[in-house]
């Protein structure tokens, strides 16, 4: 009688839990995936979505892309025995700097797509979305035009239909003009609808989209102005290369964004000056997140999730918070000497006298007393303070005969005549070949975080990577105004970041000297930000000044701030201390220029590498796009 | 479960099978051979100038890749079949033909067993009669240069220059001496024969008493430079 009341309960449980129908049971809605429509209809979901499309933002250099990314060109050397490659090789490959992220592509065509059919928003929030989603495809067709050229200007998602006919997917180049055009339209379009908010400084602002509009157009003008000297470099579809007639166009788009900025309309922007060291001022624009200059920024937060390892690589060997983790990025004499003197004159660090002795100097510091104070804002020099104490960078002793003693390592004591086994050379080296330390004698400064704990890999840095800056925009104007002939006005522009660099005497452009002005402004003032290449490749330049000739201590200090001056290996400037006791210069520094024995290759920029390699995976699968010049 | 014998027998078997279907040998055809206008090869920078070479007929499209030699030699090894030679576009010292489409003729080879095929080139420039001397430590080079291409795309020359190197890689990345090597100016050339130019060799750590040494020529608008056969020279 139980069994059977058992049994039967049991049965009754069955087919009533069979009763079910089919698609009741089995159309479960996951729960680990939300639908685009849910997603969709609230504006904190649409938010977490847009943050991934903000973290995606391609960077040439960055401070989450690795150190090794502000490395090359000569404007510094990498002192880490993984990482000489960079200057042992003699050139660079075809494909270098490439990118093909269609991906992100689509990602942001289905985001603009679904935020546009999006019904549980309110307007103000779609355009809001809209316009971010809309600027982040433009900053990401901007890395692609500098970097590719013309490329297949998609902007809405597309989708395969399954019919074996693929041939609707397969979309050629656009010319590399109509990509800029393309950009530069999307920036005018949606300026005005992004609130003005000048504390914003990681989302899109107007300011920011206006910033990308001029460093585009002036990108699109010199293109199309400097790339009559190089006609190899183009193609005759215009996928690759802009007619000189388009130049005035984008000089003048480019003056026009960039004023709209100065003026004030889109937010108060200003150059940072708030400390009354200039160099202090200048290294702390990199640091503080509340600068009135940043104008779009990759921010990092500590204990916070997102952080990068800037500080741990590259602090001075002997202030690490990590032991041996340190000193990877050693900028070069080559960058150190452009730096003027505050007379507006270039010259060599002086290290000998006009009969060829060498120039004794009590502090090593004194060595790069009067010049631009961006220097000692950009470099860690030998003796320079960080996180309140100083570097110590030697390289040896020099007696009065001329003799040099010194050794792989400080801790390595040498016999000097007089003073017995010391240490002789600088805990933060320069030693030929001593990895972590520096081997040009300097250290960088820019980006780098003294905060506590900023060194220590666990901690990590949070400083921000400043994507666009006030500075450049002012450069951006400088540089179109003096292209179309203002040149009164432009040098109007480029005094306002001379001064605050301690430059006070005003410089005068004329149709003669802008041409090296601007470069080398450019250089100095946006050291280590991710301009070089794209500058050099723009002016059509990079072939001059990259040629592949190795240099000599000559070759380094003759032409400075000339545009196409070469720069091939990166040099450093090595201090040893004076020993000859009785003698006036005792205990005082010399310098002598090196070239860091790891130096064997000389930078050798080739036609074909002014746009980089299109893969042939994407040339098989898409027959339309036609190949790079020289490739 | 036990192993039995019937089942290592099995597991032998299907391991020695296994090794079969998916090998290829290796491919054992030589394409090779040079470039050459009437027969003179035409020597190049090293690693510089880019050759390629198609299999037409299968899906995907993407080329195997080549530089030619100094003295300008090429090799490949390949399976037998149909191929198309071609050099990209703007590279070498020299003319390629050109299709009217806008695209670069291929040379088509028939590939069966090794074999060699010379590439013709029409060069704007070739430097000829190159000899070397040394004096001490001065190397001195003398030199002729001719005129290939004359018609509606001749170029001028841009500069021509003496490269010195310890080994027998010698162009404008590999050679000895900073700075500037020794050159002359295009525009400076008022007669294409007997030319000159000179080199104080620097000291060579580990020391070598020979250096090896070639003319490069510079053609205004091109990237590759046509360079004089290598010689070895002996110096003190």
């Amino acid at each position: 009688m139980k069994k059977t009341t058992i049994i039967s309960t049991f049965a009754l449980l069955l087919v009533t839990g069979a009763c079910k129908k089919d698609s009741a049971f089995l159309d479960v809605p996951p729960k680990q995936v939300v639908t685009s429509d849910v997603a969709f209809s609230d504006p904190n979901l649409v938010l977490s979505i847009l943050a991934d499309l903000y973290n995606r933002v391609y960077d040439f250099s960055g401070l989450d892309n690795g150190w090794a990314s502000f490395a090359d060109f000569s404007e510094s050397f990498p002192s880490e025995n993984g990482s000489y490659y960079i200057v042992q090789r003699t050139g660079w490959d075809f494909g270098s700097w490439g990118t093909w992220d269609y991906k992100y592509v689509r990602d942001l065509n289905l985001f603009i797509e679904r935020a546009t059919a999006a019904t549980k928003l309110t307007d103000a929030q779609k355009n809001q979305f809209i316009a971010e989603g809309r600027f982040l495809r433009a900053q990401y067709y901007f890395e692609l035009v500098k970097r590719m050229g013309g490329v297949p200007l998609i902007t809405k998602s597309l989708n395969y239909d399954f019919s074996g006919n693929v041939e609707a997917l397969q979309i050629p180049r656009a010319k590399e003009s109509e990509v800029y055009d393309f950009i530069i339209s999307e920036a005018e379009a949606i300026k005005g609808l992004l609130p003005v908010n000048v504390s914003e400084k990681s989302r899109a602002t107007p300011a920011a989209v206006l910033a990308m509009e001029s460093r585009a157009a002036l990108y699109a003008a010199s293109i199309a102005k400097y790339g009559a000297t190089t006609p190899q470099v183009s193609l005759p579809g215009g996928e690759v290369g802009i007619p000189a007639s388009a130049a005035t166009g984008y000089y003048t788009k480019a003056l026009a964004a960039a004023k709209e900025i100065i003026s004030g309309t889109a937010g108060n922007y200003s150059l940072y000056k708030q400390l009354p060291d200039l160099s202090d001022n200048f290294a702390n624009l990199f640091l503080d997140k509340s600068s009135s200059e940043s104008i779009w920024v990759e921010d990092f937060k500590a204990n916070g999730g997102k952080t990068h390892g800037f500080t741990t690589n590259d602090q001075p060997f002997s202030i690490s918070d990590e032991g041996l983790d340190a000193g990877r990025l050693n900028p070069s004499l080559n960058l150190v000497e452009a730096f003027e003197k505050l007379d507006n004159t270039y010259a060599p660090m002086a290290t000998k006298d006009g009969s060829g002795n060498p120039i004794y100097y009590t502090d090593q510091l004194d060595m790069f007393a009067g010049r631009d104070a961006r220097l000692a804002g950009t470099v860690l020099l030998p003796n320079g303070l960080f996180k309140g104490k100083r570097t110590e960078v030697y390289a040896g002793y020099q007696l009065g005969n001329g003799t040099v003693i010194s050794s792989s390592d400080a801790t390595i004591t040498q016999d000097v005549p007089g003073l017995g086994k010391v240490q002789v050379v600088g805990k933060d080296g320069p030693v030929n070949g001593a990895e972590f330390r520096t081997q040009t004698g300097f250290y960088i400064r820019k980006y780098l975080d003294p905060t506590v704990g900023s060194g220590r890999r666990g901690r990590g840095s949070d400083v921000n990577f400043i994507r666009y800056r006030y500075a450049e925009v002012l450069l951006n104007a400088a540089e179109a105004d003096a292209e179309l002939g203002n040149y009164a006005e432009a040098s109007g522009y480029l005094n306002q970041v001379r001064v605050r660099a301690g430059l006070t005497t005003p410089l005068v452009l004329t149709a003669a000297n802008y041409f090296d002005r601007i470069v080398h402004e450019r250089r100095v003032e946006l050291a280590f930000e991710g301009h070089t290449l794209f500058d050099m490749k723009r002016w059509r330049i990079a072939d001059a000044v990259w040629d592949g000739n190795s240099m000599s201590v000559a070759d380094l200090v003759t032409n400075i701030g000339k545009a196409t001056k070469r720069s091939t290996q990166p040099f450093g400037l090595w201090p040893y201390k004076y020993y000859n006791p009785g003698d006036v210069n005792n205990g005082k520094w010399i310098f002598k220029e090196t070239k860091p024995s790891p130096v064997t290759g000389s930078n050798r920029f080739l036609l074909g590498n002014y746009y980089s390699r299109i893969g042939d995976d994407v040339i098989a699968a898409n027959p339309k796009i036609v190949k790079q010049p020289n490739q | 479960m036990k192993i039995k014998f019937h089942h290592i027998l099995i597991g032998l078997f299907l391991a020695a099978s296994g090794c079969k279907k998916d090998n290829y040998d290796a491919p054992t055809s030589r394409l090779s051979g040079r470039l050459v206008y009437k027969g003179e090869a035409i020597n190049v920078e090293y690693n510089a100038v880019p050759y390629q070479i198609y299999q037409p007929g299968f899906a995907t499209k993407s080329a195997i890749q080549g530089t030619f030699d100094p003295d300008g030699n090429y090799a490949q090894l390949l399976f037998d079949g149909t191929y198309k030679f071609t050099i990209p576009a703007n590279q070498g010292p020299f003319m390629w033909k050109e299709l009217p489409a806008g695209t670069r003729d291929s040379l088509t080879v028939n590939l069966k067993g090794s074999q060699t095929v010379d590439i013709e080139v029409t060069p704007y420039y070739l430097v000829q009669n190159a000899k070397f001397t040394a004096t001490g430590r001065k190397v001195t080079a003398t030199f002729d240069i001719q005129k290939i291409i004359t018609d509606a795309n001749a170029k001028n020359i841009d500069r021509v220059y003496l490269y010195v190197n310890k080994t027998q890689f010698v162009s404008g990345g590999y050679r000895i001496g900073d700075g500037d090597p020794p050159s002359i100016a295009g525009s400076a050339i008022t007669s294409m024969t007997n030319l000159s130019l000179s080199f104080d060799v620097p000291t060579i750590t580990p020391t070598q008493n020979y250096v090896f040494a070639r003319i490069g020529l510079k053609i205004a608008g091109v990237e590759d430079l046509v360079f004089s056969p290598v010689s070895k020279i002996t110096i003190q």
